[in-house]
């Protein structure tokens, strides 16, 4: 084999199995560096190898079962490998977006944690070229009983919101759940949508040698580093230890790098850009090289350092907030350069495209890493771990569910428990009417924003139900799609495209994988059935603790179009005398149900079918109404069932209802809170039911008129009525007393 | 209505502003960056939009109030001539000393982002003329550092001069504490300078100014401007 120049390894330290061991690097990994570069690697190549073949980075657990996802559709411009997936919404616009994890960083330091997964996903989605214009989130925590769960809450809500409200983009939906699995290991999945030109995306690919590679925005510090690499390890008892791998946000500075990078994209300045997000230079440096088919010649003292005597260890692997690597034209550098000056920002040509298809990296007049650009991505290693299907749950029929309380009682406590009760306490710390474009704010089933002045819009949501995850993977997985889908139909949304942010525990125990491998299986088939593909995504693995891993949880963001942001729904009831109508049918499928854990204490069962066909049909069914400006309310039935989706109908709006729907079949508990799937609430004028109900048969949409608005009161039938005032209180009360500790048993 | 927008770094409620004043003025306004030092010839009213400026680590508006262009609003406020300051603008009007009292870190110490209830305190002013006296209208806040804090003889004298021109409220009109959700001192969500041609205030009425958007209750600032400008001229 030729022998090519060896790297200086002055001052590094020898190369021994604990390293190794302790860059993340199994030993037959190791080997495989050694083969592939003939000899042993230096100090800084160690942690180049390490930071590129790392799970977080190489995916080399999922990749097998990533293939497997649909990625096309007419509408899509660019599925997964960039930085962000881009979809076309007509006009010449295009909508840019992604979610990505930031769960270890997060749960060492909640604020910092939070922050920067905030502005590493905003970074992922200006890189392309595109304005930020929303972001979700959706944060899973421990059992509020836990001794960590207030302060993890109050830090990551706090991060979220102080990094986006500084930036300037609306946070405008999300999710929060509590579970006892994520005690040891919560969950921060942020997602950023932007809009851009649907002719002028930027991507990382190189072109052309000799041209400079640029290093923008902030100075690189020694925070984060082997960031990528804890992202992807399992927690233990000294995880404590690893904060000062957690990297500090800037928002300021992020938003001058917006802003700066916009205005040298509009003046034809770039030709490819990537954002230094986990494993920081290297990461971004191969990719370009690497995506271009170009080598990468970094001359590492032009880094701005922002202190000294920094090794090229570090700079590689740095993780420092707030930086682009960019290939500019060379004729308008001058320009690129006054404009970022203007902002205040750094500015260092640190390297050159070279035809070499090498990665070289120097310091200090000597050659620090000397390694071949596509094998670092290409060549790492890609694992068919072995997986074990999870066990099937029996079916708990309706019948086998003895009601504890009454229906109105079960509704009063159902609404006022951590899963169901009010997220205001979260969403009033993210500011979610900036940029003046916010038409439905927090609270509904899907964000709706505004797309410039519009009247075409937006719909956003991110969802996942991991209990039904853990119970069957393939049908959580499905689920998971659906819900997006149908949250994003009540709004009366066309759904276009999804980016999967996959959170699960470690992927070498078979149980784990197979959840995996499950979920990826539902969300892929929920998803050919839909048409509507996975343009962007994240993994995020090894989230467990002494080796007790989380729910699985899949989320799904989801964007969705609207023509006309006028012709659009809310679940707030509207007027009284209006027919209350359910769309899709009802079994009573109490399995996994809310009512079913919290009111009987039982945590179990087959989690409720996903059919997608029906889901289509009914889904498309209610699109049509909110369409012809038919349905004057409408919302999705999931978490707690059909009466806890009335009853947030009625709180939203201060409109009681009196309900009239009995079911023969099953037992009245199982009909109001069963959480069957493919179900919507829809309130129409009365004088309409009639008609709907006949063109629904032709759709094959089953619809039931079930209810009329009305009053300042619940009625479930046979019961006394609930105030809605009462019960908003109660729905209100939960998250704000919790947080301020004034809650006797949490 | 010719509007100046200054641009410090980090603002960035500075297009939801420009929006507005298009809107209901009909022109664009120009925008004016920090390190400029003159405003556009003929400028009518200057508007000091919110965000965080220079990221606001240190206090809130300290380090714009210094900024080059600075020098400029004073000398505009000075002649008598108009200016909005809102949220970080507020902010920074009173660090640079344009208006009186200092915005401290909200009573519950969390941002806070939601509609709120502003009782229009009178309607004679080139700021609320658009207004009536008393009349309650609902805008958006969005802040961290809204608590309007002045001392006694400070807010006496504001008090006494008619100088407090948004109060929090509730939506009937009347003052509660309930209401006062930043913690303000006599629930001051908006002043003018004694001049009475210097406006800071916390709520952002720039965000709700059209119809399809749900609320217009923010737009009599805007339009009470352009009616008092065209008298004016």
């Amino acid at each position: 084999m030729l022998y090519r120049v060896t790297p200086m390894t002055r001052n590094e330290p020898p190369i021994t199995p604990q390293l190794v061991a302790e860059h993340g690097l199994k030993p037959d990994e190791y080997e495989r560096i050694i083969k592939l570069i003939g000899r042993e690697p230096s100090f800084t190549e160690l942690g180049i190898f390490s930071a590129m073949w790392n799970e977080h980075c190489s995916y080399k657990s999922s990749k097998v079962h990533l293939r497997t996802l649909p990625t096309q559709a007419p509408w899509v411009i660019q599925g997964p490998g960039e930085n962000a997936g881009v979809v076309d919404i007509g006009d010449g616009l295009a909508v840019v977006f992604k979610m990505e994890s930031h769960n270890h960083p997060s749960f060492i330091e909640p604020y910092q944690g939070a922050a920067t997964g905030v502005g590493g996903i905003l970074r992922d989605v200006f890189t392309m070229g595109a304005r930020p214009i929303a972001c979700l989130d959706a944060l899973s925590f421990g059992d509020p009983a836990h001794p960590r769960t207030r302060h993890l809450v109050s830090g990551v809500v706090a991060g979220v919101g102080g990094y986006g409200n500084s930036f300037g983009v609306p946070t405008v939906g999300g999710q929060l759940r509590f579970h006892a699995r994520y005690d040891g290991n919560c969950l921060v999945n942020a997602m950023a949508v932007g809009i851009a030109a649907a002719d002028k995306i930027f991507y990382a690919k190189a072109t052309g040698v000799g041209m400079p590679i640029v290093y923008l925005g902030s100075k690189t510090g020694r925070d984060g580093i082997h960031g990528a690499s804890m992202a992807s390890a399992e927690f233990d008892d000294d995880s404590e230890a690893k904060r000062p791998t957690v990297q500090v946000g800037d928002p300021f500075s992020e938003k001058l790098l917006l802003e700066a990078c916009l205005e040298i994209m509009a003046k034809d300045c770039v030709i490819a850009i990537q954002d230094m997000g986990a494993a920081g230079l290297t990461c971004s440096a191969v990719e370009m090289g690497a995506k271009g088919d170009l080598g990468v010649d970094l001359n590492l003292d032009a880094v701005p350092c922002r202190e000294v005597g920094m090794s090229a260890y570090e700079m590689m692997l740095s993780e420092s907030q707030e930086r682009m690597l960019m290939v500019l034209r060379p004729e308008k550098e001058a320009e690129a350069e006054a404009i970022f000056r203007k902002w205040g920002l750094d500015f260092a040509v640190v390297g050159f495209t070279t035809p070499s298809q090498r990665f070289v990296v120097r310091h200090g007049g000597q050659v620090m890493a000397d390694l071949p650009i596509k094998e670092l991505g290409d060549e790492a290693p890609v694992y068919r771990r072995p997986f074990v299907d999870s066990a099937k749950q029996p079916v708990i029929a309706p019948g086998a569910v003895p009601p504890p309380i009454s229906n109105a009682e079960a509704l009063r406590t159902l609404i006022g428990t951590p899963e169901l009760c009010a997220r205001r306490w979260v969403w009033e710390q993210y500011d979610h009417v900036i940029l003046g474009n916010t038409v439905q704010r927090p609270g509904g089933d899907a964000a709706v924003v505004r797309v410039l002045d519009g009247p075409k819009a937006l719909a956003l949501t991110a969802d996942v139900t991991p209990r039904y995850c853990e119970a069957d993977p393939f049908e959580g997985g499905k689920q998971a799609v659906a819900e997006a889908w149908r949250n994003i139909t009540a709004v009366g949304g066309r759904p276009l495209a999804v980016t999967d942010n996959l959170n699960f525990g470690n992927p070498e125990r078979p149980e784990i994988m197979g959840q995996l491998v499950g979920c990826i299986r539902g969300i892929g088939e929920a998803c050919r059935a839909l048409e509507f593909p996975v343009v962007s995504g994240n993994v995020s693995l090894y989230n467990e603790t002494n080796g007790r891993a989380i729910l699985p949880t899949p989320t799904i963001g989801a964007v969705g179009l609207l023509d006309d942001f006028m012709r659009s729904a809310t679940l707030a009831f509207k007027a009284g005398d209006e027919a209350i109508l359910l769309i899709g049918e009802t079994q009573g499928w109490l399995g996994q149900s809310l009512y079913l854990r919290d009111l009987c204490g039982r945590e179990e069962g087959a989690p409720p079918p996903v059919d997608l066909d029906t889901e289509r049909r009914n889904g498309d069914f209610a699109r049509i109404l909110i369409h012809e400006n038919i349905a004057t309310a409408v919302h999705d039935v999931s978490d707690g069932g059909l009466l806890v989706a009335i009853a947030e109908m009625a709180m939203a709006s201060g409109i009681g209802a009196v309900l009239t729907a009995v079911s023969a079949d099953i037992p009245s508990h199982a009909f109001w809170f069963g959480e069957d799937q493919a179900r919507y609430v829809a309130t129409v004028h009365s004088g309409a039911v009639d008609a709907i109900i006949a063109r629904a048969g032709i759709a094959g949409v089953p619809v039931r008129r079930i209810g009329t608005t009305g009053g300042e009161a619940l009625t479930v039938p046979g019961e006394q009525p609930l105030s809605v005032e009462e019960l908003r209180a109660r729905f209100e009360a939960w998250l704000p007393q919790y947080m301020a500790g004034t809650l006797v048993d949490p | 209505m010719k509007s100046a927008v200054v641009v410090f770094p980090g603002i960035n409620r500075e297009r939801d502003m420009a929006r507005a004043l298009k809107l209901i003025s009909g022109r664009e306004p120009s925008m004016v960056w920090h390190a400029d030092t003159a405003l556009p010839p003929a400028t009518d009213l200057v508007v000091i939009p919110g965000g965080f400026s220079y990221g606001d680590y240190l206090r809130c508006g300290a380090i714009a109030a210094r900024a080059p262009i600075m020098d400029a609003v004073r000398a505009h406020a000075a002649g008598g001539a108009l200016v909005l300051g809102v949220c970080n603008g507020f902010q920074i009007l009173c660090e640079a000393g344009l208006l009186p009292g200092v915005l401290m870190r909200n009573q519950a110490l969390k941002f806070i982002s939601r509609d709120l209830f502003l009782r229009v305190e009178r309607s004679d002013s080139p700021f609320t003329r658009g207004y009536n006296a008393g009349q309650v209208i609902r805008v958006p806040v969005a802040h961290g550092e809204g608590n309007y804090v002045a001392d006694a003889e400070t807010l006496a004298r504001l008090e006494d001069d008619g100088r407090v021109l948004f109060r929090y409220a509730a939506p009937d009109g009347s003052l509660d504490p309930a209401w006062n959700l930043n913690g303000a001192s006599n629930a001051i969500a908006g002043i003018v300078n004694a001049g009475g041609n210097v406006l800071g205030m916390m709520p952002h009425p720039e965000n709700h100014v059209e119809p399809e958007m749900g609320c217009t209750d923010g737009r009599g600032l805007f339009a009470g401007l352009v009616e008092a400008l065209d008298r004016a001229a």
